[in-house]
């Protein structure tokens, strides 16, 4: 499935951040490949979401590296990991609710015209077009995103990352908040992103979720790295019992 | 209007009422109608209530009218920045203290500095004191901002803090004294029969407003057919360029209908040397300058908050500012310029407040902080961040002058006008409440 040959798209090596006296991640190692989906579960507060957070440049670390596709990198905001074509799709979804779809799915990265102002007709196709893509049920261009459903407003934040041709895509919970079919849609999208060749780092409580949608699955507990493994190699248990117990299967027995 | 997006396709749409499918035609802001609907209310209730007890209605003349456009200025143009402050939930208290400062600032500068260098009268002082005034707001504004933003000390403390502060400070510069007068041009920009452009200035700006409105319609329909997005229909658009120009026209007619009063035009044509016919002569006062300075704040603000990114990032923030953050912006740099540019609009009232009086005190601009929250308040602008609009609080800012020069007007005494005004704030909000409820 995946080519370990490969150059990895992220390595994070040996992170580690601390707030207060808490290590909320400590000396936590992880890579992901081209094409791959890789799956961090663990306990709340296990430190997946700070791990990741890191990565998309909304907290900075204190000791480790990143590396993207072979080159270390330097991630300070959240404009620094755009760069390096990082998009993430948050737990929240980071919409700013008064505006419209648009203005959300190009926000920080408005489409100007030439003399400097922001195109909103231009913006508002652009988003119809992908729109019609992406959820073809999505009409509501003109509202705001607060009159939308969860799996419309889910919709918008994964625009975002299409639209702006993510190589690194961070998911947080991406189907939390949504209906069994809202889920079908954002699983068949992951699908379809994969096979484009983007590296998805994909966060979720489901455990069965994850087997179902992953090519490896890394477990934390407590800002430690429990461990990663492929998901053919283990069983819903084994997972459960690393999380729970914070132990590998061979271990635990 | 959320209801025909929400059905599937296919499906018949219930029948639309002629009021219900006129509003969604024009796409006219209901919020907007029902601010003008208010204001007119006001407007008649005062000129009805004068003229029934009192005897004349004096509320509905081009004086009054007139007079209240130039007393709207100063509060107008600190509201539509006031609008910025509050989208981002933060509040600016000081406001009516950087005002009085800024105008301290000018009067010293133009009374006391410059004419030792340049000499009384020269034509460069008014341009160097405004220069000055709106520098002066700019910089407190911008250290008020930072000590918000990179301090994160709460915005309400920072102006309050403020709001003693420059109060202090306006009274420490000239130790308390009245600085008058100002230079004569610098005058002009506080209205008055000579602060105004006159008929035919009058004219061609009416028409550049006709032709701005028709340009508006057109341009729209250019780009919706650009994008493929549904017309409005031509009916709809004929209404709009009918009202907007009407309205212009309408308000060239008015300024053009309050003339100077007779003093002046005996002083001025024994100046210029004419001889008034019989009858008196009939000299236009036309728009007045502080109203020119408000039109163009107004337009430039609403080009800022509607057409840049600025803007947008504004709302974003305002929105959610976590959001905006991820997104990428520089959400404490924003505050910063935020707040400059509240100051630099403090600095221009100053112009314009301290050019009506002739004259620089350090009272000038006590509880202005106050008027130009309510207007925005009142003028749509949510506390709770994230929305309000420029013509909404240039609107609010009609409303509580129409109030307070009405009740005076038809002589309630100060007491009365203080309980009114602060029980219109109140209402204002609650009904503004009421409509967003039901308009979710």
């Amino acid at each position: 499935m995946t080519d370990t040959s490969q150059t990895p798209l992220v390595q994070l090596k040996d992170i580690s951040i601390s707030f207060g006296g808490i290590r909320a991640v400590d000396h936590v190692s992880l890579d992901l490949y081209p094409g791959e989906v890789v799956g961090l579960l663990g306990h709340n507060g296990a430190g997946k979401s700070t791990l990741i957070k890191i990565l998309s440049g909304a907290y900075q670390k204190d000791g480790g590296e990143i590396w993207i596709e072979g080159q270390p990198a330097e991630i300070n905001s959240p404009r620094d990991a755009r760069d390096y074509n990082i998009e993430t799709i948050y737990q929240t979804l980071a919409l700013a609710d008064n505006l419209d779809a648009a203005s959300n799915l190009f926000l920080g990265r408005e489409l100007t015209t030439a003399a400097g102002f922001v195109d909103d007709a231009k913006m508002e196709s652009e988003t119809a077009k992908i729109m019609a893509r992406l959820n073809p049920n999505f009409r509501k261009l003109k509202e705001p995103v607060s009159a939308l459903s969860g799996g419309q407003r889910q919709s918008v934040a994964i625009a975002k990352a299409v639209y702006f041709k993510a190589k690194i895509l961070i998911m947080d919970e991406p189907t939390a908040a949504l209906g069994v079919h809202e889920t079908q849609m954002v699983a068949d999208l992951i699908q379809e992103l994969k096979k484009q060749g983007l590296g998805i780092f994909l966060i979720s409580h489901d455990t069965r979720e994850m087997l179902e949608l992953c090519d490896r699955v890394s477990v934390m507990k407590n800002g430690k790295m429990i461990g990663t493994e492929r998901v053919e190699d283990v069983t819903e248990d084994d997972i459960l019992s690393m999380i729970i117990m914070g132990k590998k299967p061979d271990q635990a027995a | 209007m959320t209801d025909q997006t929400t059905q599937p396709p296919g499906t018949t749409k219930e029948p639309e009422g002629a009021i219900a499918r006129f509003f969604r035609e024009t796409e006219l802001d209901t919020r907007l109608l029902g601010m003008l609907g208010a204001l007119a209310i006001i407007w008649i209730g005062f000129h009805v209530y004068g003229q029934l007890v009192n005897g004349f209605g004096a509320f509905l003349t081009p004086r009054n009218l007139w007079n209240l456009s130039v007393q709207t200025a100063s509060i107008g143009i600190m509201a539509t920045g006031m609008v910025l402050v509050i989208i981002t939930r933060h509040i600016d208290l000081s406001v009516g203290s950087m005002l009085g400062f800024c105008a301290i600032v000018m009067g010293v500068v133009q009374v006391n500095i410059l004419p030792q260098f340049l000499g009384l009268g020269h034509p460069m002082i008014w341009i160097i004191a405004v220069i000055i005034g709106i520098l002066c707001g700019s910089f407190i504004g911008a250290f008020h901002g930072a000590l918000i933003a990179y301090g994160k000390i709460p915005a309400f403390i920072v102006t309050l803090g403020g709001l003693l502060v420059w109060r202090g400070a306006a009274f420490l510069v000239a130790r308390g004294e009245t600085i008058s007068p100002v230079d004569p041009t610098f005058r002009l920009m506080g209205g008055g029969p000579y602060g105004a452009i006159g008929a035919t200035g009058s004219w061609i700006v009416g028409i550049l407003g006709c032709v701005a409105v028709l340009g508006l319609i057109l341009m729209g329909r250019r780009k919706r057919t650009t994008f493929h997005i549904a017309q409005r229909p031509v009916w709809a658009e004929t209404f709009l360029a009918i009202v907007g120009c009407g309205a212009v026209i309408g308000a060239v007619l008015l300024v053009n209908a309050y003339p100077w009063p007779r003093g002046i035009v005996r002083r001025y044509a024994e100046a210029e040397g004419i001889t008034i016919p019989e009858g008196g002569l009939f000299i236009s006062h036309g728009f007045a300058i502080p109203v020119l300075i408000l039109v163009a704040v107004a337009i430039f603000m609403t080009i800022l908050m509607s057409r840049t990114r600025f803007g947008r990032y504004v709302y974003a923030i305002g929105g959610n500012p976590e959001a905006a953050e991820l997104a990428g912006i520089n959400t404490r740099w924003m505050t910063v310029k935020i707040f400059a540019l509240m100051g630099a609009l403090t600095g221009l009232s100053a112009v314009v407040a301290s050019a009506r009086l002739g004259s620089a005190t350090n009272a000038l601009g006590t509880l202005d902080e106050l008027y130009v929250i309510a207007a925005a308040v009142i003028g749509g602008t949510s506390l709770a961040g994230g929305v309000g609009t420029i013509y909404g609080a240039i609107l609010g800012a009609l409303v509580m002058q129409s109030l307070q020069t009405g009740m005076v007007l038809i002589g309630f005494d100060a007491a009365i006008q203080q309980v009114v005004v602060g029980s219109v704030l109140v209402l204002a909000v609650y009904l503004d409440i009421l409509y967003r409820r039901r308009s979710k």
